[in-house]
């Protein structure tokens, strides 16, 4: 299993029944593909949609439904659309239950930077700052490092997307969780150890004392989007 | 009304917002005649660019964009260029902010209160205020002289309806520009569309052109 399937895969494990879910782009796009079948989630898309369905098979693209990434995908039966302004509504009033991003950086307080490199590379922020804002809860998932580089650092170096701080950051290496402490680790890959992971972080990571192995996924069912 | 005629309203220096996400919901057929017409220096006022090839982006492919407010550029690598090249002045706005800068100029409010950017770079420059202990950023209004609209079916009177997710920036920025240009996929007789279906209705829409003929 690749790295990026493995931080998918561990997403999809924080997903419940009945919630509304905003998935960016990226890995967080492809966390759909491993939502497990007995969990039935409503996916939201910042471009105006709730209750997007998979993604559009060959031949059946519709050039007026795309996700936020562009690319085309279907609407399930009751699925509803809008403009952009209650689109924002929804994620900045407080409606969405969980969002799932990528992320450049996140920090010991906690903190994502996820939408600019300073003369380098200036994506925007899209509504990676409204999500953080109004997203009941916040999960970031990314690769544990970036050429050898530590992505989670002691502070973001990197321009803030919210002082928010986010609930779960999921790398291939681990889970961690920012708390008043600090980032606490709560679980490992399998085969790797906590000084591995450590070594591999440039922040100091506190070891929970439940700390487990990442719990296996279930197999996904694409179907069961709702 | 033709699209090259229409178009003879827009001029060097002009404010325009465009409607899109991503290509999809652009007045495609709006946009090439203001390529084809050469305006420069516009103040564009769109969510994201698309690509250089589509839909608003090529506007930013053509360098008749001088001013850029965007909530993001990307899949646009030539905005970004010319953004860092000192080109283009871009400002980046939060998606969610953006769309309520324009809803509040085409409302008549006076600005939004957010707590999006707050502690971040989009914070610098902005007033914050205090309400009953808690903090929001003030973003002002943002207008433009020609708003360019892609609907889904227009009738004679100008009432819009707007389709799945191209609606997106559309019928708000509908209602934020002097003049209101509304590319409809099919203009269909007065009527055709129920009073129930109509998102933007007639009276704000100055100008109509087909997307098809």
């Amino acid at each position: 299993m690749n790295s990026i399937e493995r931080i998918a895969k561990r997403a999809a494990l924080e997903l419940r029944t009945g919630t509304l879910v905003n998935l960016g782009i990226g890995i967080p796009t492809m966390v759909a593909n491993f939502i497990p079948n007995d969990v039935t989630v409503t996916l939201n898309s910042e471009n105006g949609i709730v209750g997007m369905g998979p993604k559009a098979s060959k031949g059946f693209e519709d050039v007026d439904l795309t996700d936020a990434g562009g690319s085309a995908v279907t609407a399930l039966v009751g699925a509803a659309v809008f403009d952009s302004s209650m689109s924002f509504g929804l994620i900045r009033g407080g409606h969405l239950d969980v969002t799932i991003l990528g992320g450049l950086q996140v920090d010991s307080f906690g903190h994502l930077a996820n939408w600019m490199i300073p003369g380098k590379r200036i994506p925007g922020m899209g509504g990676a700052m409204d999500l953080l804002t109004g997203a009941k809860r916040v999960i970031v998932t990314m690769r544990h490092s970036n050429e050898g580089k530590s992505k989670i650092v002691e502070k973001c170096y990197l321009p803030l997307t919210s002082v928010r701080r986010v609930d779960l950051i999921i790398t291939e290496l681990a889970v961690i969780e920012p708390t008043d402490r600090g980032l606490v680790l709560l679980e490992y890959a399998p085969g790797v150890s906590v000084e591995t992971i450590q070594q591999a972080t440039e922040a100091t990571l506190i070891v929970s004392s439940n700390l487990r192995e990442m719990p296996e996924f279930h197999e996904g069912h694409k179907e069961k989007m709702r | 009304m033709k699209a090259a005629e229409l178009v003879d309203l827009i001029s060097d220096g002009s404010s325009i917002m465009v409607g899109g996400f991503l290509g999809v919901g652009d007045p495609e057929r709006v946009i090439d005649a203001i390529l084809a017409k050469g305006c420069k220096n516009l103040t564009l006022i769109t969510n994201d660019t698309a690509r250089p090839d589509i839909g608003v982006g090529k506007l930013i492919s053509a360098h008749a964009v001088k001013k850029l407010y965007a909530s993001h550029m990307g899949t646009n690598p030539e905005t970004q260029r010319q953004m860092l090249s000192g080109e283009m002045e871009v400002e980046l706005v939060p998606q969610g902010t953006l769309i309520e800068r324009i809803r509040a100029f085409g409302f008549g409010l006076g600005g939004v209160l957010t707590k999006t950017g707050i502690g971040t770079l989009v914070e610098e420059k902005k007033r914050v205020i205090e309400i009953n202990g808690e903090n929001w950023l003030l973003d002002l209004p943002l207008g433009a002289d020609f708003s360019l609209i892609k609907a889904r079916h227009a009738d004679r009177l100008g009432n819009l309806t707007y389709h799945l997710t191209a609606d997106n920036f559309n019928a708000v920025m509908a209602m934020a520009g002097k003049i209101v240009i509304a590319e409809a996929d099919e203009i269909v007789p007065i009527g055709a569309i129920r009073p129930d279906d109509v998102r933007t209705p007639g009276v704000i829409v100055d100008f109509l052109v087909e997307s098809r003929t």
